[in-house]
């Protein structure tokens, strides 16, 4: 038989979340190898890492499925469900965007040029800090229950989220700068390489953009 | 009267059962958030159950009672047929027994007290006449079901948000917890203990003035205050616990707060929720006693206390802790901090209601509590469809439990008359 009584404590969404968040993180710090790979022309090392995100980015799908089958409406939760949901979807974008990058890096055997590869080595680790800035924000989730969401824990996240800003212009500023130098050689280079080094400095970039993104909805649990 | 050692067995059996059914359901569930915060093991709560239950019960169930045995229904309209009140209180125990055992089978949320109430008053109003039946008590009772969540849900809320003031939101926690924890154990001894001397202690012979029982309950407050502190000073620092959660220190001061509340709780359930197997049983050896005539007057012998005192330990140690270890594993969400604000709001309130008089679930006041907690965004998620559930199986529990009441009411009639 079972109890009913412990039928009312449900299970929180907060630690799934923060494990989905460290299988991205682990997804999305592969790219850093698979750039410096692609950089040296390793194109058996870019498709090893490439299987690599692929199977992170599975691993975290499965923790968003489950996550989302155990979160019902008709929960009553410190943060609102729509909140929670929109954190998960952004953390799975980020996942789903790193593997976009390792498909078409590996697919199309991409080279990055050299005179680019040192600022787009540097974008790759700021996109990724970015993510582990979010991470950790995100991390702080179950210190800011424990605290109903108030007080000096609030600022903390704040603070953090505010570090995560910083970061996210960081790669705005680096991602131009590598279109500018692109651009006056992209001439040299085969057209369609010239579009897709173009869509993998968009896409790069837009992993900072996502990690932003789940901050904002981190943001907005803070602000209920 | 006839068949009168036969009345005594027969009620002394079935307060028993009843009993044996709090201890083996209904207990597990007051303890439950101790256990489900990680505050107490399964055994320490078995222990600290099996002796402030019954400290509650023999102490400060007197009131509750005298509610069941001789509140709901008017003794004095039946004074020419003493035997119909035996036959109705025996139906009622075992209509409610059974229906307790029935609904714990099938994994059903009831409520004791809402069993017992509806099986008297289904008796009553269907077996003999509607007139028998004390509206107006039966009325407050209905009433303070309703109350008694809502009042534990604001007590629970405001004692969090002091938490969270003083202790969590602060830039010191760790220290500020070992600062406040010792003045929220005078509260809960305090209270518990005020309450007791107040309404509960006339039965056992001890009577003390307000003054009194003020200064006696503040010693008693002080002295727990004091045992804890001295506990709470032993708790140092661990830098390793922190490293993932940064509570995991202040909440190791809540465990100490945690296992004093626990007692508290155990002994205001001890005193409300006995008297649903007592209270019959007392009715009926009063009437047996003096012989057939209804006295309103007779003292309860403090036997019938102390048979719902073992049926309740017995339920427990046979039964109850499989209960408790289901609920152990399944209150994962719930840490000292917010366990300690959930049971003391639920101790006090259920602590109040026995010293008016009140028979009120148990359960009920504790997730009313627990949901204050949760209002105040201190938990992770509470399953609304489970606590609804919950708050609404008392209206099929009274009819249910009159039911059968009503059927063993004529069987018995049947029988002896």
């Amino acid at each position: 038989m079972g109890n009913y009584f412990s039928g009312i404590f449900a299970r929180s969404p907060i630690n799934p979340l923060q494990t989905h968040m460290a299988k991205v993180q682990a997804c999305i710090s592969e790219l850093e190898a698979l750039f410096e790979a692609a950089i040296e022309k390793d194109f058996d090392s870019v498709a090893a890492v490439q299987k690599r995100i692929s199977d992170l980015e599975h691993d975290a799908d499965d923790i968003k499925k489950e996550l989302r089958i155990h979160l019902p409406k008709g929960m009553f939760m410190p943060v609102s469900r729509g909140d929670v949901l929109n954190v998960l979807a952004m953390q799975d974008r980020i996942a789903n965007r790193s593997k976009d990058i390792a498909g078409i890096m590996t697919c199309r055997k991409m080279q990055i040029p050299e005179e680019i590869a040192e600022p787009f080595m540097k974008l790759v680790r700021r996109s990724v800090d970015a993510s582990a800035q979010a991470q950790v924000a995100i991390n702080e989730l179950d210190e800011l229950v424990e605290t109903g969401f108030r007080g000096g824990e609030v600022k903390l996240v704040e603070k953090m989220l505010t570090k995560l800003d910083t970061i996210e212009s960081e790669t705005d500023v680096l991602q131009r700068e590598i279109r500018g130098t692109l651009f006056k050689m992209e001439t040299t280079i085969p057209p369609v390489e010239v579009m897709f080094l173009y869509q993998m400095i968009d896409w790069t970039g837009d992993l900072g953009d996502l990690a932003q993104r789940v901050g904002s909805r981190l943001q907005l649990m803070l602000a209920r | 009267m006839d068949h009168a050692t036969t009345y005594i067995i027969l009620v002394a059996a079935f307060g028993l059962f009843m009993a044996w059914g709090v201890g083996a359901n209904d207990v597990a569930n007051a303890m439950g958030t101790s256990v489900g915060s990680g505050a107490l093991t399964i055994k320490q709560a078995i222990m600290v159950a099996a002796i402030f239950e019954f400290a509650g019960a023999y102490l400060a169930g007197g009131q509750v009672t005298k509610t069941i045995r001789k509140g709901i229904i008017d003794p004095s309209v039946l004074s020419g047929t003493p035997e119909l009140l035996v036959f109705g209180m025996l139906a009622a125990l075992l209509a409610a027994a059974i229906w307790l055992l029935i609904a714990s089978h099938f994994g059903w949320p009831v409520s004791t007290t809402h069993s017992i109430v509806g099986a008297i008053v289904g008796f009553a109003a269907v077996g003999i006449s509607v007139d028998v039946v004390n509206w107006g008590k039966v009325g407050s009772i209905v009433m303070s079901w309703v109350v008694s969540p809502v009042t534990s849900g604001v007590i629970a809320f405001a004692l969090f948000r002091s938490v969270q003031r003083l202790i969590l939101d602060t830039d010191k926690p760790f220290e500020n917890a070992k600062r406040y924890v010792p003045v929220y154990m005078f509260m809960v001894g305090f209270i518990v203990s005020l309450v007791t001397l107040l309404k509960g202690l006339k039965h056992v012979g001890i009577n003390f003035s307000m003054g009194e029982s003020y200064l006696l309950a503040t010693v008693v407050g002080i002295t727990i205050a004091l045992i804890g502190a001295a506990k709470i000073k032993n708790i140092k620092w661990d830098p390793d616990a922190d490293k993932d959660f940064h509570f995991a220190n202040v909440e190791r001061v809540f465990v100490v707060l945690m296992l004093i509340t626990a007692c508290a709780m155990a002994f205001a359930h001890g005193s409300n929720d006995v008297a649903n197997a007592v209270g019959p049983v007392a009715a009926v050896v009063g009437i047996v006693g003096s012989g057939g005539e209804i006295a309103s007057k007779t003292a309860m012998p403090p036997w019938i206390l102390l048979l719902g005192g073992i049926g309740i330990v017995a339920g427990l140690l046979t039964y109850g802790h499989r209960v408790m270890a289901t609920i152990g594993t399944g209150i994962t969400e719930l840490t000292p901090s917010r366990g300690f604000a959930a049971t003391l709001a639920a101790a006090t309130t259920v602590v109040i209601a026995s010293g008016t008089g009140l028979p009120i679930s148990t359960t009920h006041t504790l997730v009313g509590a627990v949901l204050g907690v949760g209002l105040a965004r201190g938990i992770g998620a509470l399953n609304m469809k489970m606590v609804q559930s919950i708050f609404m199986s008392w209206i099929v529990t009274l009819p249910a439990g009159a039911l059968l009441a009503i059927l063993f009411f004529f069987f018995f009639k049947g029988v002896f008359l």
